[in-house]
């Protein structure tokens, strides 16, 4: 039903029920808010959405009040203005004061409020919040004295992870958002996913920084430092730098990489095709002998936290592939490392990924070789464009170089690793061809693109019918497996990617991004997949290559002892 | 005997979030507080993250996560201890027992928790040490109180 409001003088339609604040932002007025998130019940904490309805007189929160019959709204006047003003120097009066060192300097919600509602002097003070800093984890730093209470983080741990890590603590002033008796994020249930940094309005939530190590690695005459960069980082990296989601900046990027300083460039794409040669010759392996069904990718390392803590049911079900990253570390610093004639202990192997995750990961001890971790430090998105910046380097100055071979040339499959239902198109390419013997007539399988939280399809190879689903978002994960624990059985393959859209919405990726940037990135993924030539794993020269010189063939002992893991339960404070 | 956390979570079979504060009530009456082990206990069978129960019992302030010393101390907080200096009567406890409020000392005899109105404000301002209310007390007769404690264990 139609009805009509006054916004600003003006009198304007909206539909019944709709929300205020989606009716401002059509008529092109920006409130500013805080604690609200699109698609999420809005909670109404913060109040910097305030406007006032002249009908009755009140403030109201635009986030979380719907259009009403003879509402008057102003949605700037003095006292609104006035109103949001204080509520920011409020938050403010008791924040640390520190922006110039803060991770989020200028790239802050609380700065820009503050800036835009024209704060310039300290109207209000009171004691600032004084609480631990958590370094514990591995993957995300904690800093609960910069955090102003939105409970946006909260939110995404407990709506779109179903983890929740976290909840508030304590009430009124003492309130402070943490684990489970407020202990390090490490012994909590926390699967390093980050999704909540990319909420964070303010400095509370960022990843632990390997910036240091990496220097010193560089630095060091004895070391070769190596490089590999996720299939996600190529289309993300632009926005970084002001260029429009989705731009492809892999060969700027490979340019920006060495004048950094990194002795060698690989890309870990290349591991994700070793990956499908390895995870559908497991899925053939089980479709045979009828066990362990449905088989369960291993790529995301939250995904895979979050199994051993809340699904230890499903892993048996789950793929004992590493995941690329892990692959291509554990290549490099035996294979390349022979073949190059360095010691493994001297190959430093960096890897730059959308994901905090991945820095636990890399932290496993399964992941080791004779005491030797196959990874030596991890990059998100966002750190490696710091790291270009501080290298002084224009990526849009520079010219477009390859990748370094062997482990630099790559499928267009593996290359889809980096959206949501991308490893399931690239297994069942490869799947496809080694049971029929045939390339698929239409490489695109449509019903698992796109960036829905679950998909899926019926897909048939020769005479045998095959389940498939995919699923972003545990939440999704978690309905899922339910069904299944039900006794649904027509499944034999699950992709469950941990973060919203797959790794081109990770949580270390650029901040304060929408979901059309990762719709962007997303086409930007399809496009490369519509014009390159390789699109299949199993053609990738340089992966033939490795198993003709090295590994022999798929699940072979070689690749057993270096590209398969275990999971193990996880006891920890559900 | 006390009663174990699993014999009190059978009393409440099929039990949904609702019964949270209850239980949890429950658990602290029979242990003195509430455990590590109690909170996880409790989320595994209320299907509650053990975050959210941690939330909500640090909201109340009935609720303790230590056990209780051998002489557990209630400081009224209510308008007419306030009035009369009931927050130096805390500041004081807390510095001479170097602990705060909800925590135990180390050797295990004092604990502090802080209260509401206990409906003695007559004797404002007035602690209760193991259920005897002391009345109108200073710093030097808190200083006294505390020694005779000490003294009898």
């Amino acid at each position: 039903m139609k009805l009509t409001i006054t916004i600003n003088n003006k009198p304007v339609k909206a539909e019944k029920g709709e929300l205020l604040l989606d009716v401002l932002e059509r008529e092109g007025i920006r409130v500013p808010t805080l604690c609200y998130m699109k698609d999420f019940l809005p909670s109404g904490a913060c109040r910097m959405c305030v406007v006032e309805n002249e009908q009755t007189g009140k403030l109201i929160t635009a986030c979380s009040y719907t259009v009403d019959h003879g509402m008057n709204i102003k949605s700037h006047s003095a006292r609104v203005i006035e109103a949001r003003k204080t509520i920011v120097e409020l938050l403010l009066s008791n924040h640390p004061d520190d922006c110039l060192y803060c991770v989020r300097n200028g790239n802050c919600d609380l700065q820009d409020l503050a800036r835009e509602h024209c704060i310039t002097e300290r109207r209000i003070s009171g004691e600032k919040n004084r609480h631990h800093l958590d370094l514990s984890s591995a993957s995300i730093v904690r800093d609960p004295a910069k955090c102003i209470l939105c409970g946006r983080c909260v939110k995404v741990c407990s709506e779109v992870m179903e983890v929740s890590a976290i909840d508030f603590i304590n009430r009124g002033s003492q309130t402070l958002i943490g684990p489970t008796f407020n202990k390090g994020l490490n012994t909590s249930s926390c699967i390093n996913c980050g999704q909540c940094i990319m909420v964070c309005p303010t400095g509370a939530l960022s990843e632990k920084n390997h910036f240091a190590e990496i220097r010193d690695a560089l630095n060091d005459p004895a070391k070769t430092v190596v490089v590999q960069y996720a299939p996600a980082i190529s289309v993300t990296l632009a926005e970084e730098f002001g260029m429009a989601a989705g731009t492809d900046v892999n060969g700027l990027m490979n340019a920006a990489l060495r004048k950094i300083g990194f002795d060698r460039i690989f890309d870990t794409t290349f591991a994700a095709d070793l990956t499908i040669m390895e995870e559908s010759a497991e899925l053939i392996e089980r479709i045979t002998q009828g066990e362990d069904l449905p088989l369960i990718t291993s790529c995301c390392p939250g995904w895979i936290k979050y199994a051993e803590e809340f699904a230890c049911d499903f892993l048996p079900n789950i793929s004992s592939c590493k995941s690329p990253q892990q692959m291509l570390g554990a290549v490099l610093k035996s294979y390349y490392a022979d073949i190059s004639g360095i010691e493994p202990e001297n190959l430093y192997v960096v890897a730059i990924m959308p994901c905090t995750a991945k820095k636990f990961e890399g932290q496993r001890e399964e992941m080791t070789q004779k005491g030797i971790s196959d990874i030596d430090a991890v990059l998100t998105t966002r750190e490696l464009a710091d790291f270009i910046r501080l290298f002084g380097i224009s990526i849009d100055k520079l010219e477009a170089e390859t990748a370094d071979s062997p482990h630099g040339i790559r499928s267009s499959a593996g290359k889809l690793f980096g959206v949501s239902g991308g490893v399931m198109e690239a297994a069942l390419r490869t799947a496809y061809f080694k049971l029929t013997n045939k390339e698929m007539k239409q490489f695109r399988i449509q019903q698992v693109r796109g960036c829905i939280g679950r998909k899926e399809a019926k897909i048939q190879i020769g005479d045998l019918q095959l389940g498939v689903a995919v699923v972003n978002g545990l939440a999704n994960a978690k309905k899922l497996l339910d069904e299944i624990r039900n006794g649904r059985n027509d499944l034999h393959f699950i992709e469950v990617m941990a973060c919203p859209g797959g790794c081109i919405g990770g949580g270390g990726q650029p901040l304060r991004k929408n979901s059309e940037s990762i719709i962007k990135r997303m086409e930007a993924l399809y496009q490369i997949d519509e014009t390159e030539t390789i699109n299949v794993s199993h053609k990738n020269p340089e992966v033939l290559a490795l198993y003709q010189n090295f590994l022999e063939k798929p699940l072979s002992r070689k690749s057993h002892k270096l590209l398969h893991t275990t999971y193990c339960q996880r006891d920890v404070l559900l | 005997m006390k009663a174990t956390d699993a014999e009190i979570l059978s009393t409440y079979p099929n039990a949904g979030k609702e019964s949270l504060i209850p239980i949890l009530q429950e658990i602290q009456e029979n242990t003195g507080f509430l455990s590590e082990e109690s909170i996880v206990h409790v989320g595994k069978h209320l299907h509650v993250p053990t975050s959210r129960i941690y939330g909500v019992a640090t909201f109340y302030n009935q609720f303790r996560f230590e056990p209780k010393g051998k002489y557990h101390i209630q400081v009224c907080r209510g308008t007419a201890c306030h009035v009369l200096g009931s927050s130096s009567v805390l500041d004081f406890l807390e510095k001479e027992l170097k602990i705060k409020a909800g925590q135990t000392s180390r050797d295990g005899l004092f604990s502090i928790e802080v209260v509401a109105c206990i409906g003695a404000c007559g004797l404002a301002p007035v602690i209760c040490v193991n259920k005897t209310f002391h009345a109108k007390v200073t710093v030097d007769s808190l200083k006294h109180i505390i020694d005779e404690y000490r003294d009898a264990s």
